[in-house]
């Protein structure tokens, strides 16, 4: 080991230090100032450190909030997106793959082209139409536009077109219909794939932010991530309050990336998967 | 698909017209009956929250409104030339750039830096790892809040530190010159560490022969990275700018949470601008024209990178 050597270990372990201060603190801030009590919270100059568990705060943040149930909803809604885009994804994806019917190629196009339309050009008509179907302020319209996914389709296509071709010959030799072939051999080969596109559909329903801003009016019906912007608008004159409602939120999903991260890695690099 | 596949499917098909029994048609029928039978729930679902709303938007974007969403008058092209006019449209357009500038390329460079330190296994390494993947687990919304108070003028954890390292504080979410520098720090923080997972995945998928022959070839980790590791990277980052340029063209939470546009509309980015237009002032028109203009940004946008940069991107 030369000098040189150890030099250069330390300076990197300095450097990945520093960055992980970095990423680090505005996360540690939120979790010590929400066992802070009201007294440690406002003192100056700040408390850095809470001088004990002190959980009151969450307790009133849970009184003053109904995060129980903007989590629930939350909850509810990525579930039923999650599944509405495995369950229609997989069917496209299947047609496209293992059934000849006519237009499928320029059907394809026009589903892939799709994936080029930013969502907020179709906000608009689609907050009307939600808004004339009186789907406002219910599960239904927090989902139902988002149950079909051209990015899902376009994933499980390519995966599906990686299976190999003669289980679909020797299945179909038996006798084996469309619906027993992708029930029955189809799905359960692409586990993987699947699963890669539920967790990422369910990321992304989970952070929605703009529809459930527009189609949402009442507390009941709140996702988190309105749920936890409401609460620096409310009564909150107590930060510590506010920051405890964040910790409450964060604890979810910090614990599933614990015991995910590699799921969690999958469903994002699904999206940078190349033709 | 492949030669033969094709040739074997164009077999099937030229047998598929000599042969026309009736119980063959029924069977071709039958197929083509499967095939939009699977497609149907996509099919519906697409026609009504995405075909006619892209129509929609662009009958909209040719008429007045009232409050409650029905065409009132047919204007032509007034809304946009209304729009290419005013101050406030290019305003965001050049906020929204500026944001991109500010966001992109510090984002994808602090993630390089971290995955480039942390793709080779030494002790400790799957703790930092750990550690810089943490902000994926984070929302927009939580992020924002958290950052909030952070930047808060008196009790702000940042104005603090400035304090005790003898600066002035800085008004961070209320002086119009630092304003959208805020947020695009907020930002980067939030983004890094989908941008630390996606550049840490691409560098493990280059395999370890190649580094090892770098090495035994006599070169150092530097060149390594820099002429071998970089270029064999390209499509990882290019798919990353890519992603990352329409993400900050549509950003919309941050802003909506952080400052709603202000202060002076120094942080009123595109998206922003569309949702004030058409569900603060209740221009469904005119909001609708905002949002076809956002589109042809982002198509015009795509096409350059694609056109231009993927020329310089190696592809193993």
């Amino acid at each position: 080991m030369t000098t040189s050597r150890i030099l250069r270990s330390s300076l990197l372990y300095l450097i990945l230090t520093l960055a992980a201060v970095l990423v680090l603190y505005p996360l540690v801030y939120t979790f010590t100032a929400s066992l802070m009590t009201p007294e440690e919270s406002t003192m100056y100059p700040p408390k850095l450190l809470p001088s004990g568990l002190y959980l009151g705060t969450f307790q009133t943040v849970l009184e003053l909030v109904p995060l129980q149930a903007f989590i629930f909803n939350s909850f509810v809604v990525s579930i039923a997106i999650m599944a509405g885009q495995v369950l229609t994804a997989s069917m496209a994806a299947y047609a496209f793959v293992y059934v000849r019917f006519r237009g499928r190629a320029l059907l394809f196009a026009i589903f892939l082209s799709t994936m080029m339309i930013p969502w907020e050009v179709t906000m608009i008509p689609n907050y009307l139409t939600v808004k004339s179907l009186e789907w406002l302020d219910s599960y239904v319209g927090l989902t139902v536009p988002f149950l079909a996914s051209a990015f899902g389709i376009f994933l499980l296509r390519q995966f599906f077109m990686q299976l190999p071709r003669e289980l679909f010959e020797a299945a179909k030799m038996d006798g084996c219909g469309h619906v027993r072939h992708f029930t029955r051999i189809v799905l359960p080969l692409s586990r993987p794939a699947l699963a890669s596109l539920a967790v990422y559909a369910f990321l992304n329903a989970w952070n929605m932010y703009l529809w459930p801003l527009l189609v949402t009016s009442s507390d009941t019906m709140r996702t988190v991530q309105i749920g936890i912007s409401m609460l620096q608008f409310e009564e909150m004159t107590s930060w510590n309050l506010v920051l405890a409602g964040v910790t409450l939120v964060l604890l979810p999903s910090l614990l599933l990336l614990m015991l995910g991260l590699k799921q969690l890695v999958g469903g994002l690099t699904a999206g940078a998967i190349k033709g | 698909m492949s030669t033969t596949h094709r040739e074997a499917y164009g077999a099937i098909r030229a047998k598929d017209s000599i042969v026309r029994t009736p119980a063959k048609r029924l069977s071709v029928w039958k197929e083509h009956a499967a095939g939009y039978a699977f497609l149907a729930p996509s099919l519906v679902l697409f026609g009504v929250f995405l075909f006619y709303p892209l129509f929609q938007s662009i009958y909209l974007s040719f008429h007045l409104t009232d409050p409650r969403g029905s065409v009132a008058a047919f204007v032509g092209f007034d809304n946009f030339t209304q729009l290419f006019a005013s101050p406030a449209f290019w305003n965001s357009l050049e906020v929204t750039l500026q944001f991109t500038l500010l966001t992109v390329p510090a984002g994808i460079i602090a993630g390089l830096l971290l995955a480039a330190l942390t793709y080779t296994k030494l002790r400790g390494t799957s703790l930092f790892r750990f550690i810089f993947s943490l902000p994926v687990a984070l929302s927009v919304s939580t992020s924002s809040v958290i950052w909030m108070m952070l930047y808060h003028p008196t009790t702000g954890m940042l104005n603090f530190f400035l304090s005790k390292l003898g600066m002035s504080p800085v008004q961070w979410l209320i002086d119009p010159s630092w304003a959208l520098v805020s947020v695009s720090i907020m930002t980067i923080w939030m983004n890094s560490g989908f941008n630390y997972i996606l550049l840490l995945s691409g560098l493990q998928g280059i395999g370890s022969d190649i580094r090892d022959s770098a090495r035994i070839d006599g070169s150092g980790p530097f060149r390594t990275f820099f002429q071998i590791l970089l270029p064999l990277l390209s499509p990882t980052v290019f798919f990353l700018t890519v992603v990352s340029v329409m993400n900050a063209f549509q950003s919309f939470g941050q802003i909506h949470i952080l400052t709603k546009g202000g202060p002076a509309g120094s942080t009123e980015v595109f998206v922003y601008s569309i949702y004030k237009e058409a569900f603060v002032n209740y221009q469904f028109g005119t909001g609708s024209a905002l949002a076809l203009v956002l589109f042809a940004i982002i198509l015009l946008l795509t096409w350059i990178q694609f056109r231009f940069v993927e020329k310089k991107v190696h592809y193993q």
